[in-house]
């Protein structure tokens, strides 16, 4: 039933230091990452014949793009067989679903999918500019942005906003079930030495922080940094005498079922994670009750509760009431969530953190966050609006 | 605290061959939809084939300009020099067909009276060569609360 055959599986992982303002530049960060995660694999960079990043070498929003497959591959003098950096994919994930695509093919052994980010430190040399504002400058807005910057939404908050707004309107959303996914992530980015926000934070505190835009506060949206997560995805057959045992990917969600954009889905409660998750669900034959750990894209607290009703870990309209009062998705919950902290407390390594959590847990490396239940099988996911990838993983 | 005026600084649009009815009817009044003649639906943004049926008959028609609040945020944050908050950035849905959605501005009321559900009415903001759609209440205001 699995397309992969159980041919791809992750070897190792690695990730680069954390935080605001390092001042180092995104090849730098990048490069440190993947050779934590070639040496976590016990490879060298001499075996490393395939290489996949997202977004690829983009330059429009400052620090947004660390580095570029290119640029990793002369940087570390690699010798590749395959290698792909694209923002058109599954979103942040979709590298990884390419690696896997290339390893079951044959045509790679092992790959290292990266993301890097620099825009903390990007934004501060040049000048303050937000990185993820999109499409500010003298010329006028084409493309996606055409439609969006004439209103004075330059940003993602603004559009995932609009559509949490719905949620409440259809569903009784409300913002104490929205706070659930902040002061969850920061309740468990006070375990992990990593996270950037360790401090604790309580409802109130979530409540009386400044809106960024109804419904959105402060606190639902994540914290730009510097920092580079890298994945070594590796065919199965490729991976004897190599110390950890490994993890094998069951599926992966790339569905694209509606239109590229934020507002003409038929059902404004629903996302692109819907098509993802359900193409990743047609895939294998494990279903929701069979995962034990939830690693979700929270760059904006909604679209972890979109993600939660895309997976089918509830029923539809139905995640806030499946996250209020964070019994169940805490670490010792019945389905834990972002136990890294997310990228709300933890930093927006954007994406590839969570498949590295999932992987993190799973191989029971997570210290005083390491969810104290047995793990077999996690998800990780990350996209919000019209992108989305998810991906299963497993010890099995 | 209304959004009456318009902003200092308004980033313009590039109108390009397929969106250039959109934000040019303004000077005629007009707001201006892609429609498909043969399936006879409209859609948005505008592009040269339609998305249901993938006939490339097709083209800008003028609309009432009647639309429902769908979904709206209070924007808070300053992104944009001269577009000062706080203003609120809507999706609104067309009185014609409402699965054809507009993300706008919705202007000339206090923010905090913006509200799902609620019925307005287009108006065109001029900036150089372009007709920006901004959406206003209703003067009926008969929308369900």
């Amino acid at each position: 039933m699995n397309p992969l055959g159980g041919r791809a599986v992750i070897t190792g992982i690695g990730q680069s230091e954390v935080g605001r303002r390092l001042g180092r530049s995104g090849l730098d960060l990048t490069v440190e990452a993947c050779l934590r995660a070639i040496a976590d694999a016990g490879l060298t960079p001499d075996d490393i014949d395939g290489v996949t990043t997202y977004p690829g070498s983009l330059s429009a929003m400052p620090g947004f793009s660390g580095a570029g497959a290119l640029e990793l591959h002369d940087a570390l003098g690699l010798d590749t067989r395959w290698l792909m950096g694209s923002v058109e994919v599954a979103g942040q994930l979709g590298p990884v679903m390419d690696a896997c695509l290339a390893v079951a093919a044959g045509v790679a052994n092992h790959v290292v999918c990266f993301r890097s980010v620099w825009e903390s430190t990007a934004q501060q040399r040049g000048g303050g500019d937000r990185a993820s504002v999109l499409g500010k400058g003298p010329r006028r807005a084409s493309g996606m942005m055409e439609w969006l910057l004439p209103y004075g939404a330059p940003s993602a908050s603004t559009w995932v906003a609009m559509l949490a707004s719905r949620a409440m309107h259809e569903h009784g959303l409300t913002r104490e079930q929205l706070a659930q996914i902040a002061l969850t992530g920061r309740a468990n980015a006070a375990r992990n030495p990593a996270a950037i926000y360790r401090d604790p934070m309580s409802l109130d505190d979530y409540l009386s922080a400044r809106m960024i835009s109804t419904p959105l506060c402060l606190y639902d949206c994540d914290v730009p940094c510097d920092g580079a997560v890298a994945v070594i995805v590796s065919r199965r057959d490729a991976t004897g005498g190599l110390p950890r045992s490994p993890i094998t990917v069951e599926a992966f969600g790339a569905g694209l079922a509606e239109r590229h954009t934020w507002d003409q889905r038929i059902d404004l409660t629903t996302m692109a994670a819907h098509d993802a998750a359900a193409t990743m669900w047609a895939q294998t034959g494990l279903t929701p009750d069979d995962v034990d750990l939830m690693e979700l894209y929270d760059g904006f607290s909604y679209l972890t509760l979109q993600w939660i009703e895309a997976l089918g870990f509830c029923g539809h309209g139905e995640a806030g009431r499946y996250v209020e009062g964070g019994r169940r998705i805490a670490i010792d919950g019945e389905r834990p969530l972002n136990t890294q902290g997310g990228q709300l407390s933890a930093g927006r390594l954007h994406g590839l953190g969570f498949l590295h959590e999932a992987c993190v847990q799973l191989w029971r490396e997570g210290g005083d966050r390491q969810v104290a239940a047995d793990l077999e099988v996690a998800v990780a996911a990350a996209g919000g609006g019209p992108v989305a990838g998810c991906v299963l993983v497993s010890l099995r | 605290m209304t959004t009456d005026t318009r902003p200092a600084g308004r980033p313009l649009p590039a109108p390009g061959p397929d969106s250039e009815a959109f934000w040019t009817g303004g000077a005629h009044g007009e707001l201006r939809i892609h429609r498909c003649r043969t399936c006879g639906r409209f859609f948005h943004p505008p592009a040269p084939v339609c998305f249901r049926c993938r006939s490339t008959d097709v083209g800008p028609e003028p609309v009432s300009g009647t639309a429902t609040v769908a979904a709206f945020s209070i924007n808070v944050q300053q992104w944009l020099p001269g577009f000062d908050p706080p203003y609120v950035v809507a999706i609104v849905e067309l009185v014609e067909q409402p699965d054809v959605r507009l993300t706008t501005n919705v202007t000339g009321c206090p923010v905090d009276e913006v509200h799902i559900g609620m019925e307005v009415v287009v108006e065109f903001e001029q900036w150089d060569d372009v007709w920006i759609p901004v959406f206003r209440p209703a003067a009926e205001s008969g929308d369900e609360a």
